[in-house]
């Protein structure tokens, strides 16, 4: 079934009819995701001022093991699930973050929102709608390296396991050491406890309208009218999935966030304002 | 009343280019009325594919300022008139003449598409019982229209042509609205992972963004669709939990 368009130019990298300002999208998805890429990074090799009192930064968070001198800024070790760095670490340098960023990461890079918007931003493939591409060649997802991306759901399920987590960590974050004697037993709130509550919030809102749950929780069905449980968790699944896009940049930037203010509170820079109820 | 002007792209198969025309436009027209008018009074042979008038029927396809859009359904009063507006035919198909393009590729694909199978019937006069409930997904692929404005967008039949081996958008939806209705029993989800190419897809949204019908063509169609290929195909675990499924 070939079709010989050999009367129309194909269009050069770039090029194309469109008079509005098609390249703003792809250049602000390129410098935000970069921006992001380079931050996250460099505060997962950093291994200090990750922790400031009850408040974890997610990009640490689970703190399998601990990573800071305890007694210094940033030492979590009240947060820690395995003790201090494990002796079986060969590596140079040790950062907690390393060991669970893969997760996230790997989430986010699989997930189908994010892959239309890096393919075009940092690929070109295409630029944008209607815009001429770079390269001739073309394979999709429809082969190697790309159709690895159908690990998406094997992410999504660590995802929902960190939801618990971080969400534990945001409990973790009502309960304040006003005595100065490492027990941290006084309800409070601060501004801290804000942020990694709306953290939880926004992830929750992008990892719950995934495509892939979506499909899971009922999408692969073709009759709904005789689950009408699930029927419900697919609805809520598809509204949230509706604004996926919107979800996916809110939680990006606020889990940036979090972790420059717990980063920042741990360096003395900024200060939480909190109160405690008892 | 203001003068505008048009670069419209004349040709045929072999060669053609962009030609530019002058016309008067007034409150209330559309591309396709300005199309007709320069028609009328000085390109008499310019060959333009019409019908409804009305955004159904999905024959004026074109590209409009660097866009696929119905020619019926743009308003001039919504773009620059002070540039000269470009419309030239769909560049995803070979053209017959000037804005004319040959959309038959399309019903080619379209026939080797595995049709419609339902199941036994449920009752003994040989009809079935069916919630609106089960249908309300499918409902939304039934609205498409054929203007094939999604097969043009698409990168990969418009700058990769890949038409050999990927039907493209629109026979990602009319294939999810078989593969999702309750009654339909057959199986199409070898062909979408081998010969149909879904794996070609790299979800782009521009078929979504340009759907007249507003069909959210990649959310509800290709990923969904992507999703049953991967239970299928790529994901054992799944596969795991679903050996009590129900059969179609």
């Amino acid at each position: 079934m070939s079709v010989d368009l050999s009367s129309l130019k194909r269009r050069k990298w770039g090029e194309t009819l469109r008079q509005d300002n098609w390249w703003i999208g792809p250049l602000v998805v390129f410098l935000v995701l970069s921006s992001f890429v380079v931050y996250a990074t460099w505060a997962a090799f950093q291994n200090e001022n990750y922790v400031y009192g009850n408040y974890l930064s997610p990009f640490y968070s689970p703190l399998l093991f601990n990573g800071g001198d305890e007694g210094v800024p940033g030492d979590g070790h009240q947060h820690s699930w395995f003790g201090d760095e494990p002796g079986w670490w060969i590596l140079p340098f040790f950062s907690p973050a390393l060991l669970i960023l893969p997760f996230p990461a790997g989430f986010r890079m699989t997930c189908y929102y994010y892959r239309g918007a890096y393919y075009k931003a940092f690929w070109a493939d295409p630029p944008a709608c209607s815009v001429g591409e770079p390269r001739k060649n073309y394979l999709g997802e429809h082969s190697l390296p790309l159709i690895l991306q159908n690990i998406h759901r094997y992410f999504l399920y660590f995802a929902i396991i960190f939801l618990f987590i971080l969400a534990y960590d945001a409990y973790c974050g009502f309960f304040f050491d006003t005595d100065g004697y490492g027990k941290f037993t006084n309800f409070g709130v601060g501004v801290g406890t804000f942020v990694l509550c709306m953290n939880v919030f926004l992830l929750s809102g992008y990892t719950l309208g995934c495509h892939s749950l979506r499909n899971l929780i009922g999408g692969w069905m073709n009759v709904f009218s005789k689950t009408p449980v699930r029927t419900k968790c697919y609805d809520c699944v598809s509204c949230l999935n509706r604004h996926h896009m919107t979800w996916a940049w809110c939680s990006l930037l606020w889990v940036a966030f979090t972790d420059v203010y717990v980063r920042l509170c741990s360096m003395g820079i900024w200060t939480d304002f909190n109160f405690t109820f008892s | 009343m203001t003068q505008v002007n048009f670069k419209i792209w004349r040709g045929d198969k072999e060669s053609g280019e962009f030609k530019e025309y002058q016309t008067e436009v007034t409150e209330g027209m559309v591309v396709l009325d300005a199309i007709h008018q320069v028609q009328a009074e000085s390109a008499n042979d310019l060959a333009c594919r019409w019908n409804c008038k009305a955004g159904k029927c999905g024959s004026c396809s074109a590209e409009i300022n660097g866009m696929p859009k119905l020619m019926c359904m743009t308003r001039l009063n919504d773009m620059n008139l002070d540039e000269p507006i470009s419309v030239e035919p769909m560049r995803a198909f070979p053209i017959i003449k000037d804005l004319v393009s040959d959309v038959s590729w399309n019903y080619r694909v379209k026939e080797k598409i595995k049709p419609f199978k339902p199941r036994k019937p449920d009752n003994p006069d040989g009809s079935w019982n069916i919630q609106q409930q089960d249908v309300d997904r499918v409902q939304e692929f039934r609205k498409c229209i054929e203007c094939f404005l999604c097969q043009d967008v698409c990168h990969v039949l418009r700058d990769h042509e890949k038409h050999e081996e990927f039907i493209g958008p629109r026979y990602f939806v009319y294939n999810a609205a078989l593969e999702m209705h309750p009654l339909d029993v057959e199986d199409r989800l070898p062909d979408l992972k081998k010969s149909q190419g879904i794996g070609y897809c790299n979800i782009t949204k521009c078929c979504t963004k340009v759907c007249p019908e507003h069909i959210t063509i990649t959310d509800n169609a290709i990923i969904p669709l992507k999703e049953r290929v991967v239970d299928e195909f790529y994901d054992p675990l799944t596969k795991l939990f679903r050996i009590f499924k129900p059969k179609k």
